[in-house]
């Protein structure tokens, strides 16, 4: 990766509040016309990171780089970087047009080409005819659309978006989903999106930084962090998961469940303990007589596409997906093709272990 | 121990409202069918009827009427030219008013109102220009000592204000500590008391927490996130100030004018324990009408017009402000 891509540098940010580390020597760097998310469960510091890059929190060490000049210090209204509020923050005593020229006015721009700008903005986000209105008497979806259009009308190179979509409905979550994403395409503006919703996180975004407690686990495209995460707790985040302890007696065998298993990772140590990842849908059920592993199935839930079944194979409850039901308490055979089991070196800290069963 | 000697009727009555206070908890909290919610309205609107509707059209009924009880307009005539009743009693016993050179319209009562009026204002001006930034650092959560500002501002409060002003003559008589000081410094005695920036300074010392509490509400409550925005768009922190927190705290400011130029207007005891009497404003040209000319006629007219005058100002704030909390005093 060439350095002019990065648009924004984080360099060894640590941040804290009466003596409380926030975020603990974080280093990252998003890259131009990106959709970055900030993944993790509350209280990981994925706000308290967007803020900083929004200027509203300095880090109390590191750097933050804008085009590899020096921003830290920088106030918000110096940064070429706008804000959805999770709140969305509209200015109460403003109607939809004078909220989302409040940025064009600051900058002393002509009338005629806020009205302009506005206008386009408007069409932009589906809200043509709506200028008068004041923003208290909005629904939530049409907050949500004046807060952003507000925020794309400065033009900023980066936009960030503090879990825009949290307050929602489903549906209208979903739409909203799509419809940020062909923005950011149409615009090609970099987004910093912060969720909880892995899902959310899964379909939008180009990157994905999975966060817990002020650090950083791992990075990468969402295929990427969803077929091959770095330790369990985002392999548990990230999706339904299996996740069994076992050893590595040599490369591409995988032994666990009293068992050896074909699979296709290496370069562990002879017999390293290691937690092997099955996701629910990759296994298989299959006749008892093929079957790598034989058990009961404990519970069935209908989920609408799929059943949900808990089957009892191996001393280990396997959350298992299949689009065929099979009733409780009848015995099965289970199987797993060796691209599907994904080996993770144990992570040595508590946190990866509570991912585990 | 004269205290001790409490009428007991007083007892009867605090016995009676701890009666109807129980009842109405004891019916609320098991509220039966068929009892509606209305009810429990029965007493307050009885308390109201007794001590705010009943005097109300006494004082209309006595601002309208004359000492034998005839209608009459010349309690109003009266407010114009304060003469008015001495020159009718002349007129009518025959005396030639031009002859005497009593021709002339007594003003006192209208220039009283209109320097009470001129009072209220500088001291509602006074107290937002005071107010506004106390309130601004009391709200502002970097600033560490604004919560021991809002305490020291309600300290004062937990005193009467009788109290209070008279505290002020010791500070400013002619003996007090400030000239004791001056002549203790070599300097010379001034006269701090007995004129009217004497009352305006204890008019605005009383006011002023009326002034500083509704803003201070009214910014406090507004979410940070409002001036974040307002930053995040480009708006330094002066433009922040005035786009977003000023016009948010419209309420307030709206609501703390309303709560000190009312009771402004009027203002007694103060102009006179501070004015020495040399001033008069439109409280105590009311009381003195009711209580030392003992002409209750002229005195409710007084009242009522000085009533009016409060419905026009609150009138006109809330065509300012018509959602806000300043017309909910009305």
């Amino acid at each position: 990766m060439s350095q002019e891509n990065r648009l924004i540098q984080l360099e060894n940010i640590t941040k804290e509040f009466d003596k409380l580390t926030v975020l603990d020597n974080i280093n990252l760097y998003i890259r131009k016309n990106e959709f970055l998310t900030l993944l993790g469960p509350s209280g990981c510091g994925k706000t308290t990171m967007l803020r900083i890059i929004g200027g509203f929190e300095f880090p109390t060490s590191g750097r933050v780089l804008f085009e590899g000049k020096d921003i830290t210090e920088e106030p918000p209204y110096k940064r070429r970087v706008n804000t959805v509020f999770q709140k969305y923050a509209l200015f109460p005593h403003l109607n939809v047009f004078d909220n989302i020229a409040f940025g064009l006015k600051i900058s002393k721009m002509p009338k005629k080409d806020i009205a302009m700008r506005v206008g386009k903005m408007l069409e932009l986000v589906n809200l043509q005819g709506y200028e008068k209105r004041g923003v208290d008497a909005l629904s939530g979806g049409q907050q949500q659309r004046v807060a952003i259009a507000r925020a794309l009308v400065n033009e900023p190179d980066v936009l960030l978006l503090d879990e825009p979509l949290g307050a929602l409905d489903l549906k209208l979550r979903k739409g909203m989903q799509l419809e940020l994403k062909r923005m950011q395409k149409a615009l090609g503006i970099t987004f910093v999106f912060v969720t909880h919703d892995q899902e959310e996180a899964l379909t939008m975004s180009d990157t994905i930084v999975v966060m817990r407690e002020g650090h950083i686990r791992q990075v990468g495209t969402p295929k990427h962090i969803y077929d091959e995460p770095k330790d369990a707790f985002v392999a548990n985040f990230v999706g339904d998961s299996n996740i069994i302890r076992g050893t590595m007696p040599k490369d591409e065998v995988v032994h666990f469940c009293d068992m050896d298993f074909n699979c296709i990772d290496e370069g562990f140590d002879k017999d390293e303990p290691v937690d092997v990842l099955i996701r629910p849908e990759d296994i298989l059920i299959v006749g008892t007589d093929v079957a790598q592993l034989k058990g009961v199935v404990r519970s069935v839930i209908f989920r609408g596409v799929h059943y949900e079944m808990i089957v009892d194979a191996g001393n280990f409850l396997w959350k298992v997906h299949s689009t065929v039901m099979v009733p409780e308490n009848s015995s099965v055979g289970l199987s797993i093709i060796p691209s599907n089991i994904h080996v993770m070196r144990v992570s040595d800290d508590k946190l990866a272990k509570e991912g585990i069963q | 121990m004269s205290n001790m000697n409490m009428p007991s009727w007083g007892l009867w009555l605090m016995a009676l409202g701890l009666g109807v206070f129980v009842t109405m908890l004891v019916i609320s909290v098991k509220r039966h069918r068929g009892v509606h919610r209305s009810l429990f309205a029965w007493p307050y609107s009885l308390w109201m009827i007794i001590f705010t509707v009943v005097p109300l059209f006494l004082i209309a009924y006595y601002a309208f009427t004359d000492a034998q009880g005839n209608f009459t307009l010349n309690n109003f005539y009266s407010f114009w030219d304060s003469n008015f009743e001495m020159k009718k009693q002349l007129s009518d016993m025959g005396f030639d008013l031009a002859e005497m050179g009593l021709n002339e319209r007594g003003t006192v009562n209208v220039d009283t109102l209109i320097y009470s009026l001129w009072m209220a204002f500088k001291c509602t001006i006074i107290c937002m220009l005071l107010g506004y930034p106390a309130a601004l650092f009391m709200a502002d959560r970097d600033f560490k000592l604004g919560s021991t500002l809002v305490v020291l501002f309600i300290i004062p409060m937990w005193m009467n204000f009788l109290l209070r002003t008279i505290a002020w003559m010791t500070l400013l008589e002619d003996n007090g500590i400030i000239n004791n000081l001056l002549v203790s410094l070599g300097l010379g005695r001034v006269r701090l008391m007995y004129n009217s920036d004497a009352v305006l300074l204890g008019m605005v010392y009383n006011y002023l927490p009326f002034m500083v509490f509704p803003i201070y509400n009214s910014i406090d409550k507004q979410p940070r996130m409002y001036s974040e925005a307002a930053m995040d768009l480009g708006a330094n922190s002066v433009r922040t100030f005035t786009k977003v927190t000023l016009p948010l705290s419209l309420p307030g400011i709206v609501s703390g004018i309303t709560m000190v130029f009312m009771p402004s207007v009027t203002t007694f005891f103060i102009p006179r324990v501070l004015g020495g009497g040399n001033t008069e404003m439109f409280g105590d040209l009311i009381e003195r009408t009711f209580l030392t000319a003992d002409n209750w006629n002229v005195g409710s007219a007084l009242a009522l017009i000085m009533m009016l005058l409060m419905l026009l100002s609150i009138s006109l704030l809330r065509r300012v402000d018509p959602k806000g909390e300043g017309g909910s005093l009305l």
